[in-house]
This record gives structure tokens, C-alpha cells and sequence, in this order.
């Protein structure tokens, strides 16, 4: 079976869909994702879906399913590089995905992320000092 | 007065005929000259209404046509499938009605992103949706 993969960078899990998603495999990668975030301590998930070119209601729950669950594991997701035609389609459709931050390319939401988790950071950081 | 130029039959029996079927359209919006935004469109509610029929029918059958008529080319989409049919047609194209788990976006979000939208179904005997998407509609 089709496994898209999650790569770690930092305190970051990203992930690049860059096949057709069917339904299966959307629900793989929302399972895997969880499962990553709880496992590596991630801080930020960042979902690059610049190569998909069809969001329909499923993937759309599904991407807002991973926003909702890692945010539940005090990870940030941030979806990053949708097609403007997915966005028109998605809006049109009565899906604006409420509740999941996106930015317009990798660069921004890694920026987006960075900023989001520095609070955080700085604490890891003072707790380092003191030992 | 609508005009046939060419058709395709497929069968969705299966999720991975899903996306063959979303590959299969997209030739044919690239075909008649479709806009982007407008296959986009046309791509996502014909996801809606084929996962519908495997979802609620276990599967059913499609049908892709070029048509033409007000002065432009178009797709017309008939899906068809003899599964439980649709008690309360109006209840089910209402936003976030749903019997199933999902959304409930389904029908009426297929509805407006096409240009034409046709619902028959008739309980215990199956559910026949045609959708028209204009070439620039």
C-alpha cells in the first residue's frame, strides 16, 4: 500500500503530498501524522499541497482532522501551498477550513511555525540554562 | 438542444476507480479547453457524487459526455446506481445533512459548483444525478 512520507526537520514534521489522494491513504497519513507528532515531541506540522490539485470535502475534513488532533498533542499544523483553484473550489464548495492556519509556500510557514512555537522554545531554552 | 460529440462509460466499484475516473475527467476538461478553475470545480463535485454513490450504494456507474449546446462545449456527468435511493431528496441538499459520518457537504456543495444540476431517485430502486459543467459556466 501507498504510504506518503513524514519527514522530521527540528521540532517540525513535514509532510509533501505529491500523489492523488484517495480516501485510504488520506486517512494513513492522518493516522501516521498523529502517531508521529506524539512520538517525536513535534511542535508544528507543516502540509505542503502544492501538487494536489483536488481537495473535496473528505480530504478537506481530513486535513482539518490533523489540524485538530495535533493541536490537541500541543502541535501547531500550518497547510502550506494550495492551488488558487482549490481555494475558489473549497470555498464554493462550503468547506473554508476553519480552524487550520495555512500560508502560501513552505518558506512562510515554516516562518509561520517558528514564530508560533518561540514561546516555547525560550522556556526549553531557560530550563537548559538551569541545569 | 443539446448535442453529443463523444462519451466514456466507467464503472466505480472500488475507491481506486475514484481517482481513475478524476484522471479520466480531467482528459476530457483538457480536451474541450476548460478553464483551470473550472475543471477544478468540475473534478471536485464529481468526487462528491461518485464517493457518494460507493459510500451510500456500493458502487454505480458513470457516464462522460461532451456535450454542446448554448453555444459552447461542455461536460455533462451522469451518475447512476441502483443502491437504497434517496428518501427526502430536499432534506439531502441541505448543507450538513448527512446519515452518514461526514460533512453533509456533499450534494448541495456539488450543486454549487456546477452549472446544471439534476437529482431522480427513487427508494429501493437507485439514485441517477446529472451534472453539467459549461466550458466557461
Amino acid at each position: 500500500m501507498d504510504k506518503i512520507p513524514i519527514l522530521k526537520i527540528g521540532h517540525f514534521l513535514m509532510v509533501a503530498i505529491q500523489v492523488d489522494l484517495y480516501d485510504r491513504l488520506a486517512l494513513t497519513l492522518e493516522s501516521d501524522l498523529v502517531q508521529a507528532v506524539s512520538k517525536t515531541g513535534a511542535k508544528g506540522v507543516l502540509i505542503d499541497i502544492s501538487s494536489v490539485s483536488i481537495v473535496d470535502s473528505f480530504m478537506g475534513r481530513i486535513l482539518g482532522n490533523i489540524a485538530g488532533m495535533s493541536k490537541v498533542l500541543d502541535a501547531e499544523t500550518v497547510i502550506v501551498g494550495m492551488q488558487p483553484a482549490v481555494a475558489i473550489t473549497l470555498v464554493e464548495l462550503g468547506l473554508p477550513l476553519k480552524g487550520v492556519q495555512t500560508a502560501l509556500n513552505v518558506e512562510k510557514g515554516m516562518e509561520l511555525l517558528q514564530k508560533k512555537i518561540q514561546f516555547t522554545e525560550e522556556d526549553i531554552d531557560d530550563d537548559s540554562t538551569l541545569q | 438542444m443539446m448535442i453529443v460529440l463523444s462519451s466514456d462509460n466507467m464503472r466505480i466499484m472500488k475507491e481506486l476507480d475514484m481517482v481513475v475516473f478524476r484522471n479520466r475527467l480531467k482528459e476530457f476538461t483538457v480536451k474541450i479547453g476548460m478553464s483551470l478553475v473550472n475543471q477544478t470545480k468540475l473534478i471536485t463535485a464529481a468526487s462528491e457524487l461518485s464517493r457518494n454513490m460507493l459510500r451510500y450504494a456500493g458502487g454505480g456507474a458513470v457516464l462522460i459526455e461532451i456535450v454542446n449546446g448554448q453555444r459552447q462545449n461542455g461536460l455533462r456527468l451522469t451518475f447512476s446506481d441502483t443502491g437504497p435511493g434517496i428518501p427526502d431528496i430536499d432534506k439531502a441538499m441541505k448543507d450538513g445533512f448527512s446519515t452518514g459520518k461526514s460533512l453533509g457537504l456533499g450534494l448541495p456543495g456539488a450543486k454549487r459548483l456546477v452549472s446544471d444540476f439534476d437529482i431522480k431517485s427513487t427508494v429501493g430502486k437507485g439514485t441517477t444525478i446529472t451534472i453539467i459543467k459549461w466550458k466557461n459556466g
